[in-house]
């Protein structure tokens, strides 16, 4: 007689328990200690108000930079071959294991009112990004981007090259492919990868309030609200975590386990 | 109309080399084993491969030539290609596959969707418009590529494989049918095959692509009356056996000699067809001018006739009956005399 054996033995199946434990319990917490009652009058405060709109702003704001800047970078990426696309593809990803705080720091250094372009760009233009919304935008950009770039070039790897000949030889040029035959074919990743993006983009702390500070109204989005109110209102704190923790989960269910480019 | 092409591409281990004219008057069927570079050559003629050498030109037109740095590119070439396997759009349906094109050409939308709906209907899929790619069948796939192509009313169309990718049952109908679209077609025609029937049914001209260069390059009768390479041979199911000739007598280049019955001097090539070559169990008397010795090494059967091989000092297939097979009790290992008649020999220079 033989027991039938269980595809993973014992302990591992009580370590997994306590691993999902220790994503579920903070979640259980913030639920059940959320102000039901006072949850309206915690959200519907002025503060409250303007770092939710600030956030949709800047984090839409940084998505659709990415999306302009991160397509041809993605296209660039998956199609061309030149010297040095390893480095490139390495430093596009940098800041998804960069420490945001350093990636704050970094754009200080660059874009910042004695940074090396930031210097330039007062000077010649009156353009300031420290300390502002747009410095803000930046901020999420920066660290948001990689993901929608990483998602839209494995999706653009994934085409067929062959489909983009048969279109050639049909009569359509290189802008036309792109937009007829290879992006159609990527639009799925696509669609995931800024989505995935924007959550980034809406919870983005450390280089934020690094590089663009924490002026209610200007720089101080949902996470930096949060961060703040905890200290004096711990109600209204938990409040802004919630909306944050709903669309994130929304987000979740947008990309329906399409995970950079997996099924 | 006149494709006029001297093709040098050397990617990977494959250096092609491949000199072609080819008018509107024939169908040119490119044939050879695989790796030969039969579809490097047609991605060449399109523009998808550059050429490192050499030229292509359409009715004296220079559309590549790498030496007077002159290139345009393919979607401005007006050639219909029709891939192995399709490649049809897959998030497009079978109209708006047809209808791209057209599109790309400038044809307004409605104009181009009515000319691709008329070339759905000519290829047997009227009623099909709106079918997605994956759910159309491999037959009717390949007739939506076909349509494609010959939508944008090329004066070249390319043929890569066009038939590999169907199953038996369906191969034979859409090979009717394309025979009439190519025979209906005005322009140069291409086609690539490594299927020696598919080249005989719709081809008019063959030329056998082997390691890059051509070996052979005519009618398909005559290409495989005379075959100039082992691959060819094989083709056609015949010896073929190389060496030089002196009056009628031909030294083999692996050794022993062969008779002939018309004489010739050089290097020749000479043919025997296995039905041609007769077994004996004991040395034959009389006629033969041509008798040696072997050990069978292979019997394999062929469906009514057997193709017996025989090692020795030339090598040979014969193919005989099954009777004569069980009464020379032939069986590998067994030692036979191999006769061939002078006249049974076609020899011509190689």
């Amino acid at each position: 007689m033989t027991r039938r054996r269980a595809p993973v033995p014992r302990p591992a199946v009580a370590l997994a328990v306590l691993g999902a434990a220790l994503f579920v319990l903070p979640l259980v917490g913030l639920v059940a200690r959320t102000p039901w009652t006072a949850l309206a009058s915690a959200l519907g405060s002025p503060e409250a108000m303007a770092a939710l709109r600030l956030s949709l702003v800047c984090s839409l704001s940084a998505t659709a930079v990415s999306v302009v800047l991160g397509l041809p970078l993605a296209w660039v990426q998956a199609r061309a071959a030149f010297p040095g696309r390893a480095l490139v593809r390495a430093l596009t990803m940098l800041p998804i294991v960069l420490p945001p705080v350093v990636g704050g720091v970094a754009l200080l250094t660059a874009f910042g009112r004695r940074g090396l372009v930031g210097r330039w760009l007062d000077e010649a233009l009156g353009v300031r990004l420290g300390f502002t919304t747009a410095g803000a935008v930046l901020a999420e950009t920066f660290v948001a981007m990689p993901f929608f770039v990483l998602a839209v070039e494995a999706a653009l790897r994934g085409v067929d090259t062959r489909l983009e000949d048969a279109a050639r030889t049909l009569g359509a040029g290189r802008w036309r492919v792109f937009r007829l035959v290879t992006l159609p074919l990527a639009a799925p990743a696509v669609g995931a990868g800024a989505l995935l993006c924007w959550a980034r983009a809406l919870g983005e702390f450390g280089a934020t309030i690094t590089f663009a500070g924490n002026m209610p109204g200007r720089t101080q989005t949902l996470p930096l609200a949060v961060y703040v109110a905890l200290e004096s209102r711990p109600e209204a704190g938990i409040a802004l975590s919630l909306v944050l923790l709903v669309l994130a989960v929304a987000v979740l269910v947008g990309l329906r386990g399409r995970w950079l480019g997996a099924p | 109309m006149r494709l006029d092409a001297r093709v040098h591409v050397a990617i990977g281990g494959l250096d092609l080399r491949v000199e072609l004219v080819l008018g509107d008057d024939q169908v040119l069927a490119v044939l050879g084993p695989n790796g030969a570079g039969k579809t490097t050559l047609l991605r060449a003629l399109a523009g998808l491969v550059p050429l490192d050498g050499g030229h292509v030109a359409l009715d004296g037109v220079v559309l590549e030539d790498p030496r007077a740095g002159a290139f345009v590119p393919p979607e401005r070439r007006h050639m219909g290609v029709v891939f192995q396997d399709g490649l049809l759009f897959p998030h497009l349906g079978a109209l708006d596959n047809v209808a791209f094109g057209l599109h790309c050409r400038g044809v307004p939308r409605a104009a181009a969707r009515e000319r691709a709906r008329a070339w759905l209907a000519r290829v047997g899929l009227a009623g099909r418009e709106s079918a997605r790619p994956r759910t159309l069948s491999g037959g009717e796939a390949q007739r939506v590529a076909l349509a494609r192509a010959l939508a944008i009313e090329p004066t070249v169309l390319l043929l890569d494989e066009p038939l590999a990718a169907l199953d038996v049952s369906t191969r034979a109908a859409v090979r009717r049918e394309l025979t009439e679209h190519l025979r209906g077609f005005r322009g140069v025609r291409l086609l690539v095959t490594h299927d020696p029937l598919e080249a005989a049914i719709l081809a008019d001209r063959v030329m056998i692509l082997e390691s890059g260069r051509v070996v052979q390059d005519g009618p398909p009768a005559d290409v495989t009356a005379r075959p100039r390479s082992r691959w060819v041979a094989d083709l056609a199911g015949v010896n073929l056996l190389r060496g030089t000739a002196h009056g009628e007598r031909i030294e083999l280049g692996m050794g022993g000699t062969l008779v002939v019955a018309e004489p010739a001097d050089g290097e020749v090539l000479a043919v025997v067809r296995p039905r041609a070559v007769t077994l004996h169990r004991v040395r034959p008397a009389g006629s033969p001018r041509n008798v040696w010795q072997g050990e069978v090494v292979s019997i394999d059967d062929e469906g009514s006739r057997l193709r017996v091989s025989v090692g020795g000092p030339i090598p040979i297939v014969a193919e005989v009956t099954r009777g004569a097979v069980a009464e020379l009790s032939l069986a590998p290992g067994v030692l036979v005399w191999v006769a061939v008649k002078a006249t049974d020999i076609t020899s011509y220079p190689a």
